[in-house]
């Protein structure tokens, strides 16, 4: 078969600066925004490094070194709101990768009504965080809520969402879940289509059912998808913090908390030193996970 | 295509019908609350920050207009704060960037503390408008030698608010000891009603069993709150101490609180103390104020007792001072002379009569010559019987700057029956190295 392979990554493209010498020009189209980042981005996380070496009142700040960062993993609360951010990540976007493929794969077939199917499971992403979170919170009111009033009409006696210990940090992910399928749903409804129609026909002629269809051609062909929702959802879950605070502020107890309603906790405290080394702490976790994973994710890439 | 005009003539005017919206909205709200340059007919404006909520705003627009009566060359605004650890932060925020208004009310006591008072506030030590201020008060909002505020409303109590209608048909009696308390709350719930009410969704309202049982620690040991101070003496290794702590986990273990305790907030809470659905409700008298707003009918019906120890005869209050009302450095001048004769205005009977007009006192005063009138609630009449008899002593806050962040939390863990109540000391006890280790102190 006469098919061109492309590579799947372009052949990074020449800097202009490179052709006959190089002219400072295009510096000079980069410089504002190079500004308004080093100012507002570099600068600020480079004092926040200083920073969370300090014990800071706004007033006054006195450096103690590692104090702080041994101080996060010593008391229990920190280093439960360390473990629970793992969860909270690994099952927001667990979930979201699978929920938003078949999804993906349901709303590019054949279906009736697919417009209106994909602004619904859409409309979600758009909401804003801590209106959903306050909705939620009144819906899943132990006693007084709708989804335990719809639970009980069909004779389910509906748990304590919000308030079970063991369920809280579970049902705000699903909060989270709900509202954020919308965007890998997108992104792998983009991915799908995206697949050549020569594949199908191929693999349609060499007699492949749905399952192998989806297994061999559609799966593998998406993975730019995958890699990109894997990604953007363990980064939003790791930071997570609007819906956790919105719907619980961490409770009861530390039992929702996250290393981002810690982080927020520690500032109201007045700890600034404190909540600085918690951000500093989930910088690098954040980067220490994505770093690899991304490669990881990169490597598998089959080229289309 | 030939252009047709009448299509991109719809067209345009859609478009413009479309954007004109937009800009309308670039005309600005004015200028809501923020002061001018200087009031009408020549005199001073000056800007207060209060509390954001209905009670703060009110209780301070009844003072200024009682104020501006009696001053009419000073005029007043109002400017609105979050309260809680918000409002901390916002306060401290604009105390250290200098855009404090003129005139701002807060926390006395350890907060007071925090907030760099000696930096950043104007000292009042001797001047005429804190001499009615009445001594058992001054050292709140004193840092190093000078004092910086004056008391703004009422003292109050932290205790138990009870549903007296309840407890006169069962023929109960007020408990004096813990294990009257106990019992009293058996024979509530063998009557089918919730003997503890408990709101966790307002998570401070699950600190009432440790920080009001403070005065059953301070009779044990009048010497502990500077003990605790130096770390030298801890919560969970306190037999006295612990039992704050011990007692909600005891309340919970035998099922005393009510069905919703963990999904109800203060003024749910309030409702079912005044429904008599829940006959008994630690919190602090202050929340007088929301009990009337939410049942003012049964006023009448909720007393108040002072959480008990073991001994019935140091049975007494734990005590909370009220807010006071500080002025920043940066208030000079004309503004700093009627800043001044605002809080005189706040610290005399004039002021205490403005504030009595608008909302039910939850306690005594803290100036020389402010009288309570005699229908106030009766949670307030029982609050003030415990100051009239000397069985009062002011809470730990007030004698420590040592608390930590956490607490509310651990208590709705112990009163959850997450933690138990050792762990919940212990864990609280760590917590507060923290805060001492922040403000400084010897001994962390």
């Amino acid at each position: 078969m006469a098919t061109t392979l492309r590579r799947a990554t372009p052949a990074a493209p020449r800097s202009r600066g490179r052709r006959g010498g190089r002219s400072p020009y295009p510096g000079w189209f980069y410089l504002p925004a190079a500004v308004v980042y080093g100012v507002l981005f570099l600068v600020p996380t480079l004092a926040s490094f200083y920073f969370a070496l300090t014990r800071w009142t706004i007033f006054t700040s006195e450096f103690i070194g590692l104090g702080n960062f041994v101080q996060f993993f010593q008391e229990p609360a920190l280093t439960k709101g360390f473990v629970n951010t793992f969860i909270y990540a690994a099952i927001t976007s667990g979930a979201k990768v699978v929920l938003g493929l078949a999804l993906g794969m349901l709303l590019t077939s054949q279906i009736l009504g697919r417009g209106y199917l994909r602004a619904v499971v859409f409309f979600p992403v758009l909401v804003s965080t801590v209106g959903v979170g306050i909705t939620f919170q009144v819906l899943m009111n132990p006693s007084k809520g709708a989804i335990n009033a719809a639970l009980g009409v069909i004779g389910v006696h509906g748990p304590g969402w919000l308030v079970d210990p063991s369920l809280a940090l579970l049902s705000v992910a699903l909060v989270d879940i709900w509202k954020g399928v919308g965007l890998a749903t997108l992104i792998y409804m983009a991915g799908i289509v995206s697949i050549p129609k020569e594949y199908y026909e191929a693999a349609r002629v060499d007699g492949a059912g749905s399952w192998t269809l989806f297994r061999d051609v559609i799966f593998p062909l998406s993975w730019p998808a995958t890699s990109t929702v894997v990604t953007l959802s363990l980064i939003g879950g790791l930071r997570s913090f609007y819906l956790i605070w919105s719907m619980t502020r961490g409770g009861p107890g530390f039992t929702s908390d996250v290393i981002a309603s810690v982080i927020y906790k520690q500032y109201q405290a007045g700890f600034y030193g404190l909540s600085t080394a918690g951000n500093v702490i989930l910088f690098i976790a954040v980067i220490a996970i994505v770093l690899p994973l991304t490669r990881f994710l990169a490597r598998k890439e089959v080229e289309l | 295509m030939a252009l047709r005009p009448t299509r991109s003539w719809t067209l345009k005017g859609l478009a413009v019908l479309v954007l004109a919206p937009f800009a309308l909205s670039a005309c600005s709200a004015g200028s809501l609350g923020s002061s001018d340059a200087s009031g009408s007919a020549g005199g001073t404006t000056i800007t207060w920050l209060t509390g954001t909520d209905e009670v703060a705003q009110a209780n301070a627009k009844a003072i200024v207009d009682a104020f501006e009566k009696a001053n009419p060359d000073v005029t007043v605004k109002l400017d609105a704060r979050p309260a809680g650890a918000d409002g901390d932060n916002l306060v401290k925020t604009r105390l250290q960037t200098g855009t404090m208004p003129d005139v701002f009310d807060y926390n006395s006591g350890s907060l007071f503390q925090q907030i760099a008072p000696t930096k950043n506030l104007t000292p009042l030590t001797g001047k005429p408008l804190e001499k009615a201020v009445q001594k058992s008060f001054t050292p709140q909002v004193t840092a190093g030698e000078d004092v910086y505020g004056v008391p703004y409303g009422t003292a109050f109590g932290g205790g138990v608010m009870y549903n007296r209608a309840v407890f006169d048909k069962l023929g109960l009696q007020v408990p004096k000891t813990w294990a009257e308390f106990m019992d009293v709350s058996a024979k509530i719930k063998a009557a089918g009603i919730a003997p503890v009410i408990q709101t966790y969704q307002d998570t401070w309202t699950s600190q009432l069993f440790v920080l009001g049982d403070f005065h059953n620690v301070a009779a044990a040991n009048p010497q502990w709150a500077e003990e605790y101070t130096t770390n030298k003496a801890k919560y969970a290794t306190d037999p006295n101490a612990i039992q704050g702590f011990q007692h909600l986990q005891a309340v919970h273990d035998a099922g005393y609180e009510n069905a919703d305790f963990a999904s109800i907030k203060l003024e749910d809470g309030m409702r079912e103390l005044a429904a008599g659905t829940g006959a008994m409700y630690p919190i602090l008298s202050a929340n007088v104020s929301t009990l009337q707003s939410v049942a003012p009918d049964k006023l009448g019906d909720i007393g108040f007792f002072a959480l008990p120890g073991d001994d019935a005869a140091t049975n007494g209050l734990t005590a909370w001072y009220p807010n006071a009302v500080y002025v920043p450095t940066t208030t000079k001048g004309d503004k700093l002379a009627a800043a001044e004769k605002l809080l005189g205005f706040i610290a005399s009977p004039a002021g205490c009569d403005a504030l009595t007009s608008v909302s039910a006192p939850t306690g005594p005063y803290l100036v020389d010559g402010c009288q309570l009138p005699t229908d106030v609630p009766q949670v307030t009449k029982d609050v003030q019987a415990y100051f009239d008899s000397g069985a009062q002593s002011p809470a730990l806050e007030f004698l420590s700057p040592v608390k930590g962040p956490n607490l509310e939390q651990i208590t709705v863990e112990i009163g959850s029956g997450i933690r138990s109540a050792a762990d919940g000391a212990a864990l609280y006890d760590e917590d507060v190295k923290k805060q001492a280790q922040q403000l400084g102190l010897s001994g962390w």
